[in-house]
């Protein structure tokens, strides 16, 4: 962390200036254009920014303050943005002077938890070590703590961890993400992990116009476009996927939109003829039908 | 004897700031550091016993500091040294290396004369501190 310069007590510092020079207005601001919907995530990020802010105007004045504790906890459904949101965290504590480096590694239980006696406390501090200086994301974290096997490595992985997030706090920031409910349950049961953990962000799901406009942006990210008539088939789409099970928002919408492409491709080949630039480009409404959602509740419907 | 070894071993010994620094840069280079350490520093003893593995994909010093802190207290009277690998095509070899720990007390090198045919002599040198007592008792303090 930079040690900025004392001022006297007296002085006033200009915020809008502090929050300019910072140069996290960009990174906010690309994170409200960017990211569609999650506006409870997004104010809190905002919070979290302006604290860090204040405080640092606040060392400057000589006006003693802990280090802030940032280790965060992200909990919300799949593909709700858990991981793009730590990317961007980890740009705003980057330009705040909070976290050296701003890189992320992400890790799940596999990475941190060994498979025989004496073999997870290397393994753990290793990713530990490549993660200072910046944050270390571990998705489903609930995963590293098993009530039913008393002998698992999981809680020496914790202890570890623990450890480090209390004595290198300026070091690393620690940011778990998975489930809502079961994220509680891993909090009730390791209430150190808990205490540690300052701030709590849920990550609410997508409405379905929101995982529209998200299938939008991704197609014009890779130079794709829906047509009318497949952007109203993509809307009846999203509602038939989420009734079905293993919905992962965001993902689903990724996933749905690459097989279309498949199908896209196929039509394309088939068809043999010559194609410009606008036929490559466009998913049509055929493409988006031929989902086997379409078809499966077409079937529930003729029943 | 201060032993001169690698990088800046004729600068005052470096604060631990300064060692972080010095790994800053070889982290910006691409280069994988690890810890050494050793009893036995003879010029020629270029095997010195390794702290842990050489630790690739790191990006912040924080992660070998802390490493180094273990290192020196499991090993407080040793030379201890940080070498940088340069894993590039061509170079494949340590760039760097300098010494981050010596004992209190260094003794230095004792100079053999060995007397051979024809009032030939051989020189060769042995460390007082290796020839008083055997690994692991040599720098007790």
């Amino acid at each position: 962390m930079n040690a900025p310069e004392q001022a006297p007590a007296t002085a006033s510092i200009d915020l809008a200036a502090e929050f300019r020079d910072a140069g996290i207005g960009e990174v906010l601001e690309s994170l409200e254009r960017d990211l569609v919907g999650l506006a409870p995530v997004k104010r809190r990020v905002r919070e979290i920014a302006a604290l860090l802010l204040v405080d640092r105007v606040r060392q400057r004045l000589g006006l003693a303050t802990e280090h802030p504790s940032l280790h965060m906890s992200f909990s919300g459904n799949p593909g709700t943005g858990k991981t793009t949101v730590a990317m961007r965290m980890a740009e705003i504590l980057h330009r705040l002077g909070y976290c050296r480096r701003g890189h992320v590694v992400a890790v799940t239980r596999d990475d941190l938890v060994g498979q025989y006696i004496g073999h997870t406390a290397p393994k753990t501090k290793e990713v530990l070590k490549r993660a200072m200086g910046g944050v270390l994301f571990i998705d489903e974290a609930y995963y590293l703590y098993r009530p039913e096997n008393e002998k698992d490595y999981g809680q020496e992985a914790i202890e570890i961890l623990l450890q480090v997030m209390e004595n290198q706090r300026d070091d690393l920031v620690v940011i778990l993400a998975g489930y809502a409910d079961r994220m509680e349950r891993f909090f009730e049961s390791n209430p150190g992990m808990k205490s540690r953990i300052a701030h709590h962000v849920d990550f609410p799901d997508y409405s379905n116009d929101e995982l529209g406009e998200i299938a939008q942006r991704m197609l014009a990210g890779w130079n794709y476009r829906f047509d009318e008539a497949a952007r109203r088939a993509f809307d009846e789409y999203i509602v038939l996927r989420r009734r079905q099970s293993h919905f992962a928002n965001a993902r689903s919408v990724r996933n749905a939109l690459d097989r279309m492409r498949l199908r896209q491709a196929l039509r394309l080949f088939d068809s043999g003829a010559t194609v410009d630039a606008e036929a490559l480009t466009t998913i049509t409404e055929s493409d988006v039908r031929a989902s086997r959602h379409f078809q499966q509740a077409e079937a529930d419907g003729a029943q | 004897m201060r032993i001169t070894q690698g990088c800046f071993s004729f600068l005052p010994d470096l604060t631990d700031t300064q060692i972080a620094a010095q790994i800053n840069h070889c982290l910006e280079q691409n280069w994988a550091v690890a810890l050494e350490f050793t009893d036995d520093p003879h010029p020629r003893n270029t095997y010195w016993n390794m702290w842990g593995l050489p630790m690739f994909d790191l990006r912040d010093p924080a992660g070998v500091m802390g490493e180094l802190k273990a290192c020196r207290e499991a090993n407080p009277e040793n030379y201890i040294r940080i070498n940088a690998f340069d894993s590039t095509k061509g170079w494949e070899t340590v760039r760097m290396s300098f010494i981050v720990q010596r004992p209190t007390a260094e003794p230095g090198f004792r100079l053999i004369r060995q007397e051979t045919q024809g009032r030939k002599l051989r020189y060769t040198m042995e460390s007082y501190a290796v020839g008083r007592a055997p690994e692991g008792a040599r720098y007790a303090p």
